[in-house]
């Protein structure tokens, strides 16, 4: 095994350095995310034990632990809809993206690269105007309800936005490149010869996608999967501006929270709890489909 | 081609008028050819000449313009790759990376449905046909080149196959290796007994494996025949380059003598055997293997046909054998091998010589072929 | 009949991919379209074709100045987040060290954070800290969660660069800082320029994290986020198409320098 490594080591040109070198390269921004993103973490976690003082905006540190209880009874609702509209976004998108990708990486030809840059294009209008223009597309005054809604395929009463299907559609809709580039990348990587081998091996269309294809993509699934789960499952924009009060999700209650209703710790313990559930289900789902180096 | 009953009854390899165009140009254009049941065939040419692509359409990875492929009665120009009688072993391998070794030979028996203990004993057994029993759990990517070649070709002979097609299999593999697995390959194909269609481009590849070459340049196939055959007897000035080396001079036909014609190369007259003539005017190429000259300094004594006049312009010394370039009296140069097997004395640079050479090894093209088509 | 099937089978693909491209550019089509709308506040329905808003982008009240910021903030936490990245890359890239698995972790963390946790747990260090969020807190954490993004572009580009050719550099006696600038920096340079311009996109349509760091700093996105209750006035769409336009044409530019360049070689 050890002679292994090393012949890997060769491969990929990773020399063995005892100098301090790499360490130089790595403080600077080591330190920046140990100082801006742990200690902030770690700020969070304190700040989720504390119980309002004496004036507004001012916490005392108590450990109660029951804030936490507390939180996630109150919000309950918001928190498992956040993690279902995360998972059917995921799902939608996975279901758009993967012909997608798949079609550039093996049909496009020399239209690969014009293709590969109108993904993430659209990614360059801002994202808010993008679903604001969603919510008008769709909306009361849109086409789209005027034309269904005369072909009487919707009755009056029925709208497209405001509703979860928006939230959902918006959602994936808005981290579609995130999904596309990656499932792209391991796609591309694959030797269009092992599915000429496949058929070949009597494996027919399907069955080379089944049994190559896809388990050769999965690191591209898998990260595709997280990059969109995670922050559809966190995002609150979309909720607020796609769906009613009654689709919000658990960034809307962190949101206000912090900002409307100034309980700092209520909030705090919602999110350490929101990072902590996605932590979780990523060791889950990584260990299960066997991709260990992410990065 | 005639296509008799005899040969498509014993499940041969039959490609009628095969084309394959892309706009103007004719990758492989209205080839037609059989390739007997149980030979292995090798299908040699440059890049480009369509070598690959006559294969990929025999594949079914390509589909062909015009024309028909069989293999026996069946027609499968139509037919979809997994659906075929035939099986490849790539380019590069293309071993399932993400499978084990066993996995990958038994790849295409689980596609047919075969029951576990039936694929368990047909991988194993072909495993042991190559000698890698110990390799079964490992992934391709752990396997050396000679190792994932043996492999590839245990994926692809396991279904047994009706036709077995081998795409520059050889091409990754460092020389030494290459050497060992074409006795291997030529081996493995006497003991199954498959048909095996060979593409490369390595001449010495195609004769040491082969009992029959097609030589293709263009899109067509230039010549076909056992390996002694193209080479005793090219019948094209691509052929006499591209497998060997030749030395080809002009001359005119002057005469016969019995069996032999007689071609006036410069003033000199030189005896060819008219059954290895394929010149059909006056003007003819003469064709000298450079090994067939026997080189001596001017004035030793000499039989057979002479050429006189030369001048060594440049000598390497390589061991079994020392290469002269020799300058002839009309102004080109001439190659010749002289096995290094007598105690003569090295010819130096600038030596005067005499070349001569036995009447049997003397082919002849027609004067029209070009003298450099094929050279390396 | 036969060949319609036998076409629509094989580019099946094709056409799905057409119609994600389409879903893909309805919204962006939108934006451009009603950069022309005549409307005076709101920017809901067709007033009528007009070139105003082009001629006058920072009509609206604030609109330019939120746009000023935003590059402010996007321009500083790229150059940072670039630099800072691009080191880290190169030693994840090149070198075998202790601590290499914490170091990818580290990296990886911030990406499988959602912003709102990131937001709110900066937001609660400074208050903790005292300290007032402005348009520097809100650099600082633009350049946190853009880290990241820069070390996996660039750390790619870094593998997958042939160490023969540093040897190469070093036989034909450049020492190691020479075979640095001259050999390994011009080949990972578009790597460090893709990285840059993600740096950059992801800053400048950043929200939620802006929302919890940038105290009552205005940006283009809260711009937006802002005016969306009231209607958003239709310059807002002439400033999202025109930096559609902007990195289309940068992206565009790019890959006709480096294909002419393979070209030439």
């Amino acid at each position: 095994m050890a002679a292994f490594r090393g012949a890997s080591a060769k491969v990929f040109g990773l020399k063995d350095n005892k100098s301090a070198l790499p360490y130089l390269l790595l403080i600077p921004g080591l330190l920046w995310l140990a100082i801006f993103f742990i200690v902030p973490i770690f700020s969070l976690g304190q700040m989720s034990t504390k119980v309002p003082g004496a004036d507004i905006g001012e916490f005392v540190q108590e450990y109660r632990f029951s804030n936490y209880i507390d939180a996630f009874n109150s919000s309950k609702e918001q928190f498992l809809r956040s993690f279902l509209y995360g998972l059917l976004a995921t799902i939608i998108a996975l279901a758009i993206a993967y012909p997608l990708a798949y079609a550039i990486a093996f049909k496009s030809g020399k239209w690969k690269n014009i293709l590969l840059v109108l993904v993430v294009a659209p990614f360059f209008v801002s994202f808010l105007l993008r679903t604001i223009a969603w919510k008008q597309i769709l909306g009361e005054e849109g086409p789209v309800v005027s034309v269904l809604r005369t072909l009487n395929i919707i009755s009056v009463n029925t709208s497209i936005t405001s509703s979860a299907f928006a939230v959902v559609t918006g959602l994936a809709y808005n981290f579609l490149p995130f999904m596309t580039l990656p499932l792209y990348a391991s796609l591309e990587r694959i030797d269009p010869r092992t599915l000429e081998a496949a058929g070949d091996l009597y494996a027919n269309g399907f069955t080379t996608f089944r049994k190559v294809t896809l388990p050769l993509s999965m690191p591209g699934v898998v990260a595709g999967t997280l990059l969109t789960f995670i922050p559809a499952a966190g995002d609150y924009i979309n909720a607020t501006i796609l769906g009613s009060p009654s689709n919000k999700m658990l960034g809307n209650v962190i949101e206000a929270r912090f900002f409307k209703i100034v309980d700092y710790p209520a909030a705090a313990a919602l999110s350490f709890t929101l990072m902590a559930a996605i932590l979780i289900l990523i060791t889950i789902y990584t260990k299960r489909t066997g991709t260990e180096e992410l990065v | 081609m005639a296509v008799d009953a005899s040969t498509s009854a014993r499940g041969d390899l039959i490609l009628k008028n095969l084309t394959k165009s892309y706009g103007d140009f004719s990758a492989v254009d209205d080839l037609s050819l059989v390739v007997p049941k149980g030979s292995f065939f090798a299908l040699l040419g440059p890049s480009g000449c369509g070598k690959t692509t006559t294969l990929r359409m025999v594949a079914g990875l390509e589909e062909p313009t015009s024309g028909s492929i069989f293999v026996g009665e069946t027609d499968i120009t139509d037919m979809k790759p997994y659906r075929r009688p035939v099986n490849t072993v790539f380019q590069n391998y293309a071993l399932f990376p993400h499978l084990t070794i066993f996995e990958n030979i038994a790849f295409g028996l689980r596609r047919r449905g075969i029951t576990e203990a039936e694929v368990k004993t047909a991988v194993d057994k072909v495993l042991n046909l190559i000698e890698l029993p110990q390799l079964a759990t490992r992934k391709p990517n752990q396997l050396s080149g000679g190792q994932q070649q043996r492999i590839a070709v245990a994926r692809a002979i396991v279904n047994r196959p009706a036709l077995l097609l081998l795409d520059e299999p050889l091409g990754a593999l460092d020389l030494k290796l290459r050497r060992q697995m074409q006795i291997e390959l030529k081996w493995i194909q006497t003991e199954i007994g498959i048909t095996f269609v060979h593409v490369t481009h390595d001449q010495e590849e195609a004769m040491t494996m082969a009992d029959t070459i097609a030589v293709m340049n263009k899109g067509k196939i230039e010549q076909m025949g056992t390996p002694e055959e193209l080479y005793d007897s090219p019948k094209t000035a691509f052929v006499a380059n591209f497998l060997g080396q030749s030395n080809l001079i002009p001359g005119e036909v002057s005469g016969s003598d019995g069996d032999n014609l007689i071609v006036d190369l410069f003033g000199t007259k030189v005896a060819v055997p008219k059954a290895r003539s394929s010149a059909r005017g006056n003007s003819a190429l003469v064709g000298v293997r450079p090994e067939k000259f026997r080189i001596a300094a001017e004035g030793k004594s000499t039989h057979g046909n002479v050429l006189t006049g030369g001048v060594v312009s440049d000598v390497s010394y390589i061991g079994v054998s020392t290469q002269y370039q020799v300058e002839m009296p009309w102004g080109k140069e001439v190659m010749v091998f002289e096995q290094n097997d007598d105690e003569e004395e090295m010819l130096r640079k600038g030596a005067k010589v005499v070349l001569s050479w036995e009447p049997i090894f003397t082919f002849a093209l027609d004067g029209s072929e070009n003298v450099s088509a094929g050279s390396h | 009949m036969k060949n319609l099937t036998k076409w629509l089978s094989k580019n099946l693909i094709r056409i799905y991919a057409f119609f994600a491209f389409t879903y893909l550019f309805i919204p962006v089509l939108y934006t451009f379209v009603f950069s022309f709308n005549d409307s005076r506040k709101t920017n809901l329905i067709w007033k009528g074709f007009t070139l105003d808003k082009w001629k006058n982008p920072c009509g609206a009240p604030d609109i330019c100045s939120a746009l000023g910021n935003s590059f402010v903030i996007g321009f500083t936490a790229t150059a940072i987040s670039t630099v800072l990245g691009t080191l880290i890359a190169f030693a994840l890239g090149r070198y075998r060290f202790k601590g290499r698995s914490a170091t990818n972790l580290l990296i990886f963390l911030p990406m499988a954070t959602p912003e709102i946790v990131l937001g709110a747990s900066l937001l609660t260090m400074f208050v903790n800290l005292g300290i007032n969020t402005s348009i520097l807190t809100a650099i600082i954490a633009h350049v946190m969660f853009c880290i990241s993004f820069v070390v996996v572009t660039v750390k790619a580009r870094v593998a997958s660069l042939d160490p023969r050719l540093e040897q190469a550099a070093m036989d034909l006696y450049a020492n190691e800082w020479q075979t640095f600038r001259r050999v390994t920096l011009p080949l990972v340079a578009p790597g460090i320029a893709a990285a840059a311009l993600l740096a950059f996109s992801l800053s400048f349509d950043d929200f939620i994290i802006t929302n919890f760091t940038a105290g009552t700093v205005n940006t283009f996105p809260r711009f937006v986020y802002v005016s969306a209750g009231r209607g958003i006035p239709a310059q807002a769409n002439v400033i999202g198409s025109a930096m559609f336009f902007l990195a289309l044409f940068i992206v565009v530019a790019a890959q006709i320098v480096s294909s002419r360049r393979k070209a030439k070689i």
